[in-house]
């Protein structure tokens, strides 16, 4: 499997989309973050988390990086994977590597962890960018509370752009076609980040309707209805998993929870707390992982191997 | 020691029977010609044999191992040249040969020897760090044998080796696995559809046709059986008499003519069915069937391998 990984790794590298995205995610991440601590570094009011603000804070019509991650992630990882078994196909290649002596359940998580590895250098080095810019700007450097949760940030991204990763590879292998697959993962993308979000909406209005005057308690089921069908998109765990990590303060998820909460006042919590709220949201993405898998799996292991 | 032992072998695709009863045997050390027309269902056998497909049916042993539930032991023995092979276009020829030595857990230091010996042996040593992609049909044909020998396979599978390829690089491309199988005493598998191009290399061939195995031998044994009779008609009639069979042997064009019963069995170079019903009825017998033999070899033969 070393094999393998260490080729796609290399392939994963050198290609000009991974070069194009990286860039593209530094150049927006590093200017919102830019912004981001202008704003900040004049006040000076709440010194506590500061760092975690370059990558929560929008500026300028800029969406934060964390924005842009959970709203372009998906494309970024789906787009390392749409071809990967495919194009194999195509090329008149995989009849070559499947007669050598591997397992074909190798070839496949050797393609995803490499391309996995990939996207962690990519978003390990473009957080680290944004903390040197952030230490350049702000004159102090991060506290080690900061620093664990930064860290934590890294780890969950890369879990979700994982969880990309693996669709586009199970597309690669459900579709022949390279333009199939591409297309197809685009949907998913589409679906998962705009249109749940109006489905949920208005599966909510169906089931407690929100009128002028109505009870509390209503508002509150519509919140957490809306909250549960959310709860299927990789996109709104991956929102609600970070928000936890990044802003400190935060104790549940959606706005229910938070409205049980508002007499609460908020301080921060420790790390091990936020995670302890966020697990739910982390195992979810690993099980959307596996199922992508594990169908990846079931197709792919006993299909005739033709190159025409 | 037989390295192929197949027996019944069957692959059905939704209706379509591309192997359909293969008996397939391959002894060591030989060079085994595997002949067919397009969709005769060669690279589906080959397909099998390589546990890259299934059989729907029948019994595979390829060098004692059982291709689908032992795939790992029989591709590291054996080595494969596909029919449409492709090659990482970015990459240069060393690279491609790298990949898959390291697939076959060969250790880097006896890979970069091993890789430069079959590169030379192929005729690929000055391209050798030139990126395939601008490779020639030909080059990627060679590069593809290299591959092949890389992992010093104890059987090799060549499908259509020299499709695609001009007269003289098929020639060298033949030259050199007769040459190959007498340095490294390897059995070699090569499908074709060019009788007269592959009948040099071969000691055996087999001829497929329609998912069936037709005709089986050694050249010599296979031109003996074509000598005989182009065409076999069976025959069934009230009462074998000893007039009937003299007159059907001086039909023109009979080669033989045995009785079974009240079954004759004629073999002719020509259609004589005509004249076959004549000689029934003077010799004052009824005829009561008369057909002819779905094949003969040499129509498969002519139709497909003598253009
Ligand atoms: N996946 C498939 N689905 C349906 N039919 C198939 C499939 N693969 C092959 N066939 C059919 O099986 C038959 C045998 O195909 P095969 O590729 O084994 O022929 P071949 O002898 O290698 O021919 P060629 O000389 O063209 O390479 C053909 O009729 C082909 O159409
Ligand atoms: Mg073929």
């Amino acid at each position: 499997m070393s094999a393998v990984f260490w080729k796609e790794l290399a392939d994963h590298l050198g290609s000009k989309r991974f070069i194009i995205f990286f860039f593209l995610i530094l150049i927006v991440g590093g200017a919102s973050a830019y912004l981001a601590a202008q704003s900040l570094s004049g006040t000076k009011t709440s010194p506590d988390y500061i760092y975690l603000n370059l990558f929560t804070q929008g500026a300028g019509g800029l969406p934060s990086f964390l924005g842009f991650i959970s709203f372009f992630g998906p494309l970024i990882g789906v787009i390392l994977g749409f071809d990967a078994i495919n194009s194999e196909f195509n090329r008149g290649t995989v009849s070559r590597v499947l007669s050598q002596p591997i397992y074909r359940d190798w070839w496949i998580n050797g393609k995803f962890l490499a391309g996995i590895t990939a996207l962690g250098i990519a978003v390990a080095s473009i957080v680290l960018i944004i903390t040197g810019l952030g230490l350049y700007m702000l004159g102090f450097p991060p506290g080690g509370a900061e620093i664990s949760r930064i860290a934590m940030f890294v780890v969950i991204s890369v879990v979700y752009l994982g969880f990309w990763l693996s669709l586009g590879i199970l597309f690669s292998i459900i579709f022949r076609q390279t333009a199939t697959s591409a297309l197809a993962s685009i949907a998913v993308w589409l679906f998962f980040t705009l249109f749940l979000y109006m489905l949920a909406g208005l599966i909510a209005d169906q089931i407690a309707p929100i009128k002028p005057g109505v009870a509390p308690d209503v508002f509150v089921k519509h919140e957490s209805i809306r909250d549960l069908v959310l709860r299927f998109s990789p996109v709104a765990l991956y929102e609600e998993a970070t928000t936890a990590i990044l802003i400190p303060q935060y104790r549940g998820l959606g706005l229910a929870a938070l409205l049980k909460e508002a007499s609460i006042p908020t301080s921060p919590l420790p790390l091990g707390q936020s995670l302890l709220i966020v697990w739910p949201q982390l195992v979810g993405l690993v099980a959307l992982t596996s199922i992508c898998f594990a169908i990846s799996y079931v197709i792919f292991m006993r299909r005739e191997i033709r190159s025409t | 020691m037989l390295v192929v032992e197949a027996k019944g072998l069957k692959k059905y695709y939704d209706g379509v029977k591309a192997v359909d009863g293969l008996d397939l045997e391959i002894r060591e050390g030989e060079i085994y010609g595997l002949l067919g027309p397009n969709g005769a269902g060669k690279t589906t056998t080959i397909l099998i044999l390589l546990g890259l497909t299934e059989p729907t049916a029948g019994e595979v042993k390829v060098l004692g191992y059982n291709p689908t539930r032992e795939a790992l032991k029989v591709k590291r023995l054996t080595g494969y040249l596909p029919e449409n092979l492709g090659f990482y276009d970015d990459l240069s020829a060393r690279e491609n040969l790298r990949y898959i030595a390291s697939l076959n857990r060969i250790p880097e230091r006896e890979a970069r020897g091993k890789i430069q010996e079959v590169l030379e042996l192929v005729g690929l040593a000055d391209v050798a760090d030139r990126k395939v992609g601008t490779f020639s049909r030909g080059m990627k044909q060679r590069l593809g044998i290299a591959e092949v020998l890389l992992k010093d396979p104890r059987f090799v599978i060549l499908d259509e080796p020299t499709s695609g390829i001009d007269p003289e690089g098929a020639r060298q491309i033949l030259d050199m696995i007769t040459r190959l199988r007498e340095e490294r005493k390897m059995t070699i598998l090569i499908s074709s559809h060019l009788l007269h191009q592959i009948q040099r290399v071969c000691d055996r061939v087999g001829i497929i046709h329609r998912g069936k195995l037709v005709a089986q031998g050694s050249l010599g044994e296979l031109s003996a059986v074509m000598e005989k009779g182009t065409h076999l008609f069976e025959l069934k009639v009230s009462e074998v008499t000893d007039e009937l069979l003299a007159k059907l042997r001086a039909i023109d064009g009979v080669v033989s003519v045995d009785a079974e019963g009240d079954t004759v069995r004629i073999e002719a170079r020509d259609d004589v069915r005509p004249q076959v019903s004549r000689a029934v009825l003077e010799s004052g017998v009824d005829l009561l069937e008369l057909k002819g033999h779905a094949y003969t070899l040499e129509e498969v033969y002519l139709r497909y391998f003598q253009e």
